[in-house]
């Protein structure tokens, strides 16, 4: 188990100190998922203002490490490929932080690219894996059946109108969030709760709203140790909690399809920051679906089994509300090229610096970002700070 | 081979060649622990329970109700284009276990399947090889 003393002691030693998206998202047919991940490095470096030349870790999913740094011209002397889908890059947050401390790097540079709308050829399916012959033959394929799958039996547990209700709070909230966003892929498209009901049906009880986007995107961090973040261009984010975990990899084996393991997560990230939920003024929650983040809130303990439809009632989660979520337009109104984890942080470190616009939060000192992997199977969730 | 089955068909590897001969033969063949005195799933041949490997092989009843389920209109694989919307479901064993599966013999309608509804196991030869089981209302 995590040892708490261990772990506290390591708060804040680390800092996020740059952060950037490749130099177009949503369309890019021109270019390649690792021309993605590259531009995103480099723009990440230069928000920094730290030279690749110093780069020593580099972090990724999706490609091998080498495959980024030989692109970018990196030698690293210290190299994490963990692949855990969406939740990966959060992770590598915490695999930075052990790192740093331990002496093995002291520049971290974590880089994504997907893309995910130009290229919608899907990969076929390793037969050695469970899902080949237990899940993947029913039409049990990808995750809006997966997710569906998992929001139908929380409908059951905890009552179908005001699971509706919620969804459509959340699949709205977020797209006012998006219409602030220049950058987000709906930034021009409103969306009221009867253009929610009234679309068309994607796996029910998830209407195409419920679903989130498939773009073309990168995105990169740069991390380094408090001290020399000092000296950065832009100064430090503190990395102040940091978790992760998983328990399960395809649907029919997760042990409660209504509880992620952000019930872990979250309360460990949490505690090893030193700060409460109450203490936080931005949750960045992986949208992949509006599903998924009622079953993310309440198991990152935000409010109680089943009362998430409370807690995100009466547009509570959009602009001007008292509890301000997925602000960039998240996954579903903003960017999601397929793995799309790093996008809450780099939305985090943004409105912590005072660096987002319109949408921009008054006094934003604490945040949350979390990830979601595979079929709700995986979960990073990091806690910044500013002073 | 069923003409023109074009969905992905599972490969039975070396830990589920036992299942799959059952499923061919009308069995729902599950690995049990005989340590635990408890069924798993899927079939592999250490316990994800207790982490031995003193396992057999038991015969399901093939009785089951349904963990949860969905109705799909866009299919996510060319091969389920004329099948939507069809039924993809978990499905909680008499012994225990869930299992993924598809809910067949049915309207595709969330007024006609409930969670908690019985099934039964039903097998769709889909290859001379490969019977899938799928589940119809009890």
């Amino acid at each position: 188990m995590p040892v708490m003393d261990k772990l506290k002691a390591v708060s804040g030693t680390a800092a996020i100190v740059g952060v950037a998206e490749s130099d177009q998202i949503g369309r890019t047919p021109d270019k390649g998922p690792l021309e993605l991940h590259a531009e995103a490095g480099r723009n990440a470096l230069a928000d920094a203002g730290i030279d690749k030349s110093e780069v020593d870790g580099v972090f990724t999913a999706g490609y091998s490490t080498y495959d980024v740094a030989e692109y970018l011209g990196i030698t690293p002397h210290f190299t994490d490929s963990t692949s855990v889908g969406g939740s990966s890059f959060v992770i590598h947050i915490a695999h930075a932080i052990a790192a740093i401390q331990a002496g093995y790097c002291e520049v971290a540079l974590i880089t994504h690219g997907q893309t995910g709308r130009s290229d919608r050829a899907r990969a076929g399916g390793n037969p050695g894996l469970p899902s080949a012959q237990y899940e993947v033959p029913y039409g049990i394929i990808g995750p809006p059946v997966a997710y569906s799958l998992a929001a139908n039996r929380y409908m059951h547990q905890y009552g179908e109108d005001r699971t509706r209700e919620a969804m459509a709070n959340i699949a709205v909230s977020t797209r006012k969030w998006a219409n602030m966003n220049e950058k987000a892929f709906f930034y021009d498209t409103p969306m009221s709760f009867d253009e929610y009901h009234d679309s068309r049906w994607i796996s029910w009880p998830f209407h195409l709203p419920d679903c989130c986007l498939v773009t073309d995107a990168g995105a990169a961090i740069v991390i380094t140790s408090a001290e020399r973040a000092k000296s950065t261009r832009k100064g430090a984010v503190s990395i102040l909690g940091a978790a992760e975990g998983h328990d399960h990899g395809i649907l029919h084996q997760m042990p409660d399809l209504t509880r992620t393991w952000g019930r872990h997560s979250g309360p460990q990230a949490l505690e090893m920051a030193g700060v409460t939920h109450d203490d936080l003024d931005l949750a960045m929650i992986y949208d992949s679906f509006t599903y998924t983040v009622l079953a993310t809130l309440e198991s990152l303990g935000f409010c109680g089994p089943g009362d998430g439809p409370d807690f995100v009632a009466d547009q509570r989660t959009a602009p001007g509300g008292d509890f301000p979520l997925n602000t960039s337009g998240g996954g579903l109104s903003y960017t999601h090229p397929g793995m799309y984890g790093i996008f809450t942080v780099v939305e985090a470190v943004r409105q912590l610096r005072g660096e987002t616009g319109q949408r921009q939060l008054d006094d934003c000192k604490l945040a949350m970002a979390h990830g979601t992997g595979g079929l709700l199977s995986s979960t990073g969730t990091v806690i910044l700070g500013r002073d | 081979m069923a003409d023109g089955y074009n969905k992905p068909i599972p490969i039975p590897q070396p830990e589920s060649d036992n299942y799959w001969e059952g499923t061919k033969a009308g069995e729902l063949r599950l690995r049990h622990c005989d340590d635990c005195n408890q069924a798993y799933f899927y079939p592999r041949n250490i316990c994800p329970e207790c982490g031995n490997n003193n396992t057999s092989w038991i015969v399901a009843s093939g009785n089951a109700k349904i963990h949860t389920f969905a109705i799909v209109h866009r299919p996510p694989h060319p091969g389920f284009m004329d099948d939507i919307p069809y039924v993809p479901a978990i499905v909680e064993l008499e012994e225990g276990p869930k299992m993924a599966t598809q809910i067949v013999n049915v309207e595709a309608d969330p007024s006609k399947i409930s969670i908690d509804m019985a099934v039964k196991v039903v097998f769709e030869s889909i290859t001379d090889e490969i019977s899938l089981p799928k589940f119809e209302p009890a």
